[in-house]
């Protein structure tokens, strides 16, 4: 496994914020994702966390090409995506398929299962004759847990749980390479989770998929990744596998957004110590200079972290942390302090200078 | 003598021409001064209809309302509107999920705490405007004298969310009920959030009923846990016994499906099979028996009773064993 499937190389996606009504003048930018390098291998999952606003969502989408990345490229199995256009753009997404945070309005209402279903084999040439076809959706239904009936009804007429299983079966319509799972749990209830996330994992093994799953809920993300990165304001702050990630998180970002899931268990959470982050995400038009997390960092030196944007860098094989100090606080030779929490005004835009 | 006693809560939503549907169905619990209690469950449990009916603001039009929620000698369900009015916001206290759609967009913050003070407390203008200061202040806003003119929309979801807080306690209620306050928060602002909730808790003395279908926000904060299931409490205890050993098979069935961020990995999550959607009702059977494990063929003969075991409530015909 030398040739990762996917890699990013320093994408960034801002979107310009207009303002005017005849000039439509850019006064700013939404930093949504600067400047993130990724790579996916084949055939594993890769985790992205983060929190609302801190771009894993445009990533994922930038990814492929569902918004144009403003800077950086995409290479998707030696494929410098960026490059492509038309035709040859719209062959090889039929190797990379979404699946969407909400089942229902990602499916079209008045289509019964079975369009939906056809329509993507259709586009790339895989709808190959009436039985043929028709074989290959029985397969794919119950590949996702449904029963054959399925095909003539439409969404509505199916629950939370299923309507996912049929976005992620006509996702597997087209037989991808690589799946981007958006939040594919969190608008289901508590008890159909487990039936997806358990549904995702047979999937895998079964077609040989790799996944890139983006969600907010860390739990869910460590039960199904090999490799977790986690954002923060548009970057990448920690990257490790999954379980080195959270035996031992070495960017205090990560520190603190581990230490803030609840446990089900109160024997654990009575023991817990937190680590409480004052203040709120910045504005990603108005992203804090140097390290983005500095402004709510309870390990934060004075100068460096303000000014020098950390790198993200390798410190244990294959653990990756953009951190000036990620050493020192492991080793406890920094200790946490107090911090001011800072204003955050959700409109606030960073002045940009006269775009050249 | 609990300063909350729910008793037989049973709301029904009624339409012409259709069915009544039963959203609560015999909902009994107490709440203790300084208590915090659990109602869990999942969307469609009856949890937040629950809590709208102990602070009277279901419409009254279309729903029947039965049952007794007595607070102190205070029978609530037979006050009048103005006289239930008088109570929420000065004993009762409410904070929702939304925090933007229950907050007013063109009010500014200020006037929205001082509008609670001047009607409950007949402070004046002015007094109430130092107050509120210090209301905001003390759920951990900062600059609370410039936030005091400005609107929702210029306030961050945490912030709104505190904002919110503030409001609720402003007249010092000794009963808080709130309904999934950090669901639509980010995991850092939750716990900011759950920190400050217990903090005034515990500081002020207030019972507070926690709705959530989050077992982990349960597990860090309440005292005992109801869990509901199609409008009716399955299963109560305090919240470690719950946690230690789950006997209904629902409980049992949520905390193994759920991944947890502290076990091994690699295990396969063991989901509960179908969706709420499979409910039976309740009349001659369990509402839970299409989706149990356990089910046994009582199960869709007969409706399980609530019955008090050592250490819990439990309406099952055949709980999980202990396994230690």
């Amino acid at each position: 496994m030398s040739e990762p499937l996917v890699s990013v190389e320093d994408v960034k996606v801002h979107f310009p914020i207009k303002r005017g009504v005849v000039l439509d003048r850019t006064i700013g930018y939404v930093y949504a994702v600067d400047g993130v390098s990724l790579t996916i291998q084949r055939g594993e999952t890769y985790g992205l966390v983060g929190e609302s606003g801190c771009g894993k969502s445009t990533l994922g989408r930038g990814m492929l090409r569902l918004v144009e990345p403003t800077g950086g490229r995409v290479v998707f199995d030696g494929t410098d995506l960026s490059a492509l256009r038309g035709e040859n753009l719209r062959r090889m997404r039929r190797r990379m398929q979404m699946v969407f945070q909400d089942p229902l309005s990602s499916l079209d209402p008045r289509q019964s299962v079975e369009s939906i279903l056809v329509e993507g084999m259709r586009a790339h040439e895989l709808d190959k004759g009436r039985e043929e076809t028709g074989k290959q959706l029985r397969e794919l239904l119950s590949a996702v847990g449904l029963p054959s009936t399925a095909l003539r009804k439409y969404p509505h007429e199916f629950s939370g749980g299923q309507r996912q299983r049929i976005g992620i079966a006509r996702a597997l319509a087209v037989k991808p390479d690589l799946i981007i799972a958006d939040e594919p749990v969190s608008a289901l209830d508590v008890s159909v989770q487990a039936q997806v996330v358990n549904l995702l994992e047979d999937l895998q093994e079964q077609f040989g998929l790799t996944y890139l799953v983006i969600a907010h809920d860390l739990a869910v993300v460590r039960h199904i990744s090999d490799r977790v990165g986690v954002m923060y304001l548009g970057g990448l702050v920690e990257e490790a596998g999954s379980d080195e990630l959270y035996a031992e998180p070495l960017h205090p970002y990560t520190k603190a957004l581990l230490s803030a899931v609840p446990v089900p268990d109160p024997l654990v959470e009575d023991r817990r110590e937190r680590i409480l982050l004052t203040g709120d995400l910045p504005s990603p038009a108005a992203p804090p200079t140097g390290c983005r997390f500095h402004t709510r960092c309870p390990w934060r030196q004075a100068e460096r972290c303000d000014t020098e944007r950390p790198v993200l860098r390798e410190i244990l094989g294959g653990h990756r942390v953009a951190c000036h100090f990620a050493e020192e606080i492991r080793d406890g030779k920094i200790r946490p302090h107090e911090v001011e929490p800072v204003l955050v005004h959700p409109d606030e835009v960073l002045i940009a200078p006269d775009a050249g | 003598m609990a300063l909350l006693e729910v008793r037989d809560l049973t709301v029904q939503f009624r339409r012409r021409g259709e069915e009544p549907f039963t959203a609560v169905d015999g909902v009994s619990f107490d709440v203790d001064p300084g208590q915090t209690i659990g109602l869990v469950g999942e969307s469609g449990c009856g949890k937040s209809v629950t809590s709208l009916a102990i602070m009277g603001l279901l419409p009254r039009k279309g729903n029947q309302v039965t049952g007794s929620v007595r607070f102190e000698d205070t029978e609530l369900l037979s006050l009048s509107q103005s006289q239930m009015r008088d109570r929420r916001g000065r004993d009762l206290g409410m904070v929702f999920q939304d925090p933007l759609s229950s907050l007013n967009p063109v009010v500014s913050i200020g006037l929205q705490v001082t509008e609670v003070l001047e009607r409950h407390r007949g402070m004046a203008r002015k007094a109430a405007m130092v107050e509120a200061t210090e209301l905001l202040d003390k759920v951990g806003i900062p600059d609370p004298g410039r936030r005091l003119s400005e609107y929702p929309h210029q306030l961050s979801g945490g912030m709104r969310q505190r904002a919110l807080i503030a409001m609720a306690l402003a007249c010092r209620p000794r009963l808080l009920i709130a309904d999934e306050p950090t669901t639509a928060l980010d995991v850092t602002i939750q716990a900011q959030i759950l920190a400050l909730l217990k903090e005034l808790v515990t500081d002020t003395g207030t019972a507070l009923i926690m709705i959530t279908h989050d077992l982990g926000v349960v597990a860090g904060l309440c005292d005992e846990v109801n869990v509901l299931y199609g409008g009716r409490v399955v299963e109560r205890a305090a919240r470690h016994e719950l946690f230690a050993e789950p006997r209904h098979p629902y409980t049992h069935g949520l905390l193994a499906s759920i991944p947890r961020l502290d076990a091994p990995r690699g295990e396969k999550l063991v989901p509960i099979k179908g969706s709420v959607a499979d409910n039976i009702p309740w009349d001659g059977a369990c509402a839970f028996a299409p989706r149990c494990p356990n089910a046994l063929d009582t199960c869709t003969q007969v409706t399980p009773e609530q019955e008090s075991l050592a250490n819990r409530l439990l309406r099952c015909h055949n709980p999980v064993e202990v396994t230690a």
